[in-house]
C-alpha cells in the first residue's frame, strides 16, 4: 500500500483529480491474475465452509450418539441404514460422515493455523521492532535467538514441546507459535530497520513524538506488505505443521479429528482398497494449503516494489 | 552580533564529532551564531560541512557514533546540550521546530495529513482531536494551501513536491515555535515552487516572530530571504555579517568563490568561476586553514589555524588574508 505512494509520481496534480486511492490500486492489481483471483475465492468458500460447519453438516461427528460404529468405512454413496441419509463421501473407520468430518477437520486445521499466525505475528513483529529500534546489544542478543531458532527443524521443535507440553489445541498452539514467532521477528527487523533510516521518522523524532508512537503509529504500518506476505506463508506451513504432527499422532485428540488425523486415521485402510478415508481429507488439506500459498504469491508480488511493473 | 533584540537561540563554540573507526570525524567544530526572534539566519556551506549536524546538534537528535563533545545551545536562555531527553522531546516540534529537505520522505506515506499534523499539536498540547483538526487547517490555510479541508483528508502521495512541502512547514509551525530549523527545503523543488515556498516562510516568520535558521548550500537562495549569513566550511563557520554586506562584499575566498559560482544574468557570457577541488574528508583534518589547499590567496602563513575576528559591525571572518574590495570592510 506504501509502495502506491512511492511509485505514483510527485507531480500528481490536485489531490481532488487522484481517484487511484492505494488500496483500489492493490486490488486491481491483485485480481489482474485469474489464478489468484480463483484461488481467493476458493479460499473464501473453504473458510466460508469451514466457519458454518456445525450448521450446515448432516451429521455432528462429535457427538458419539450419532455415530453407528456398525456404519464404518462405507464407501461414497452409501445410505444410512436407518435414515437413509447418503454418505456422499463414504464414512471413517469410528463410522462417522466422513464430510461432515472433514468440514470440523478442516475448521480445527484453519482455527489452530490461523490462531497460531496471529499470536506468532504478534510476538514476532513486538520483537522484531524492538531489535531495530533499539539496535546494540539487545539487537544482537535477540537476532542470535532468532539465528538459533531457525536452525532448528521446525518439525524437531514442535515434536520436542508436544512431548513435554502434551496434546490438546492449546498445546499444538504454544508449539507452532514457538517454531514460527522468529520468521515474522526476522522479517519485521529488517523491513523496519529500513524505515527507520528513512526521513520520515527522523522529521517525527524532530516532532518531539514518543519513541512508543513512532513504532507503532509510523514505523509499524510501513512494514506491513511484507509482514501480510510472511503472515499467510506461515499460516500454510503452520496447517501443514499441525496435519503432520496429528498424522503422527502427538497432535490433536482423537476425539476432535483435524484433517491430518482424518488422514491418518484411513491410513490403515488404504492398502484394503477403502482409499477414501485418506484420500478425501487429504485433498482437501492440499487444497487449502494450495490456494493460501497461491494467494500469498500474489500478494508479495503486488506489495513488491521491486517486482512491479 | 545581533541585530534584532536577544538571541531566541545562541549556539556557542559547538562540537559535535562523530567516533567512528577511522577515526574521529569533526563534523562541527566551534560553530557560533546566534537568532533573535523574527530574524532569518542563512547557514550556507557545501555538502557535508556540517550545516545539517549542526541543526541535528540542536534538537539532540545526534544519533551514534557521534556526540556533542563541548560547546552550548541555549534557548531562550535554556542550556540544551545538558537537558534531559524528556526536556528536550517536550521542546521537539513545540518550540523548535525542523523543516526537512525532501517532502517526498518526511512525510508518513501511510498516514494521512490530519493525522500527522494532528499528532504533531497533540503531542504537545492537551487538546482535542476536533480543535486540533481546526488548528491543521488554519496551519495550511497559512501556508496558502488552497481548499485545505480537501487537503487534509488526502495521502502524501496525492499532493504535489511543492504542496507536500507547505504541509511540512505547515506542520512545524502549527506549535507556533520560537525557532524553525529549515534544512534545503527548496532544494528538491522546481524554482518556481522554491520562490512561492521562500516568500511563505519569510512571510510567516515575520508575522510570528519565529527565529528561523535557514540551511542552504545555495547563496542565491539566502541571499533575498534572510538577514545574516553565517558561511559554513569544513565544521567552521568561516564568515557571518549581514546579508547585503556579504552578498556585495564578501571578505572570505570561500565566500567569494560561492558567490562566484551563482550564475547571474548580468554575468552572461564570462566564465563562471568556480572553486577548485572539494570539500576536504573531515576524518583527520590537518591542522590550518581548512579552506588552504583550495585557496587562491593561501600562503604559509595558513598552516596556523586562523581564528573568526571581528571586522567591522556585526562582521567577522575567519582568514588572514581576507579580500580587500572596493566596498571596503
Amino acid at each position: 500500500m506504501t509502495l502506491a505512494a512511492e511509485s505514483s509520481p510527485a507531480t500528481a496534480q490536485p489531490a481532488a483529480l487522484a481517484v487511484e486511492t492505494p488500496l483500489r490500486r492493490f486490488l486491481s492489481d491483485y485480481f489482474e491474475s485469474w489464478v489468484a483471483t480463483a484461488a481467493l475465492a476458493l479460499l473464501a468458500i473453504i473458510v466460508l465452509l469451514a466457519i458454518v460447519a456445525p450448521w450446515i453438516v448432516p451429521q455432528n461427528p462429535y457427538d458419539l450418539a450419532q455415530v453407528d460404529v456398525m456404519e464404518s468405512r462405507l464407501p461414497p454413496g452409501e445410505k444410512h441404514s436407518v435414515s437413509g441419509y447418503t454418505y456422499w463421501l463414504g464414512t471413517d473407520g469410528a463410522g462417522r460422515d466422513l464430510l461432515s468430518a472433514m468440514l470440523y477437520g478442516v475448521r480445527i486445521s484453519l482455527t489452530v493455523g490461523v490462531l497460531s499466525g496471529l499470536i506468532a505475528m504478534a510476538i514476532g513483529a513486538t520483537v522484531g521492532l524492538i531489535a531495530a529500534y533499539a539496535g546494540g546489544r539487545v539487537e544482537s542478543l535477540i537476532m542470535r535467538v532468532v539465528d538459533l531458532q531457525l536452525s532448528f527443524p521446525a518439525i524437531l521443535l514442535a515434536l520436542m514441546l508436544i512431548a513435554i507440553l502434551g496434546k490438546g489445541v492449546d498445546k499444538i498452539i504454544i508449539a507452532l507459535v514457538t517454531v514460527q514467532w522468529a520468521y515474522y521477528a526476522r522479517t519485521v527487523r529488517g523491513t523496519a530497520l529500513v524505515e527507520s533510516r528513512k526521513e520520515y521518522v527522523e522529521a517525527a523524532r524532530c516532532l518531539g513524538l514518543s519513541h512508543n508512537r513512532i513504532l507503532m503509529r509510523h514505523i509499524l504500518p510501513n512494514c506491513l506488505p511484507p509482514l501480510i506476505v510472511v503472515a499467510t506463508v506461515q499460516t500454510a506451513h503452520a496447517i501443514a505443521l499441525e496435519a503432520t504432527l496429528s498424522f503422527l499422532g502427538v497432535g490433536l485428540p482423537q476425539t476432535e479429528p483435524s484433517l491430518g488425523l482424518l488422514i491418518s486415521n484411513g491410513f490403515e485402510y488404504m492398502l484394503s482398497g477403502k482409499y477414501w478415508i485418506s484420500f478425501f481429507p487429504g485433498i482437501l488439506l492440499l487444497l487449502t494449503i494450495m490456494v493460501i500459498n497461491l494467494v500469498g504469491d500474489q500478494l508479495r508480488d503486488v506489495l513488491n516494489p521491486r517486482l512491479r511493473r | 552580533m545581533r541585530s534584532m533584540g536577544p538571541p531566541a537561540l545562541e549556539v556557542s563554540n559547538l562540537k559535535t564529532h562523530f567516533f567512528t573507526k577511522a577515526g574521529i570525524v569533526k563534523a562541527v567544530d566551534g560553530v557560533s551564531f546566534a537568532v533573535a526572534a523574527g530574524e532569518i539566519l542563512g547557514l550556507v556551506g557545501e555538502s557535508g560541512c556540517g550545516k545539517s549536524i549542526t541543526g541535528f546538534s540542536i534538537l539532540g537528535l545526534v544519533d551514534e557514533p557521534g556526540r556533542i563533545v563541548a560547546g552550548s545551545v541555549r534557548f531562550k536562555g535554556e542550556e540544551l546540550t545538558t537537558a534531559s531527553e524528556e526536556r528536550l522531546r517536550s521542546l521537539r516540534g513545540d518550540r523548535i521546530a525542523m523543516i526537512f529537505q525532501d517532502p517526498m520522505m518526511t512525510l508518513n506515506p501511510v498516514l494521512r495529513v490530519d493525522t500527522q499534523m494532528v499528532e504533531a499539536v497533540r503531542a504537545h498540547r492537551n487538546i482535542n482531536t476536533a480543535a486540533a483538526v481546526h488548528l491543521a487547517r488554519d496551519a495550511l490555510a497559512d501556508v496558502g494551501i488552497p481548499s485545505p479541508e480537501h487537503r487534509l483528508k488526502a495521502y502524501p502521495h496525492e499532493l504535489s513536491g511543492g504542496m507536500r512541502q507547505r504541509v511540512a512547514i505547515a506542520t512545524a509551525f502549527i506549535n507556533k515555535p520560537d525557532v524553525i530549523i529549515a534544512d534545503e527545503p527548496t532544494t528538491a523543488l522546481d524554482v518556481t515552487i522554491q520562490g512561492q515556498i521562500l516568500a511563505e516562510a519569510q512571510a510567516l516568520c515575520a508575522r510570528t516572530g519565529t527565529a528561523m535558521i535557514w540551511i542552504t548550500h545555495d547563496l542565491a537562495v539566502v541571499s533575498s530571504l534572510a538577514d545574516r549569513i553565517a558561511v559554513m566550511y569544513a565544521g567552521r563557520i568561516v564568515e557571518t555579517g549581514r546579508t547585503a554586506d556579504i552578498v556585495s562584499a564578501p571578505l572570505h575566498p570561500y565566500t567569494k568563490g560561492l558567490i562566484g559560482s551563482v550564475p547571474s544574468h548580468n554575468k552572461r557570457g564570462e566564465r563562471l568561476t568556480q572553486i577548485p577541488g572539494m570539500t576536504p574528508s573531515l576524518l583527520n583534518l590537518a591542522p590550518g586553514c581548512a579552506f588552504r589547499t583550495r585557496c587562491s590567496q593561501a600562503t604559509q602563513m595558513c598552516l596556523a589555524e586562523p581564528e573568526l575576528a571581528d571586522v567591522g559591525a556585526d562582521r567577522a571572518v575567519r582568514c588572514f588574508h581576507p579580500l580587500l574590495t572596493e566596498a571596503g570592510a
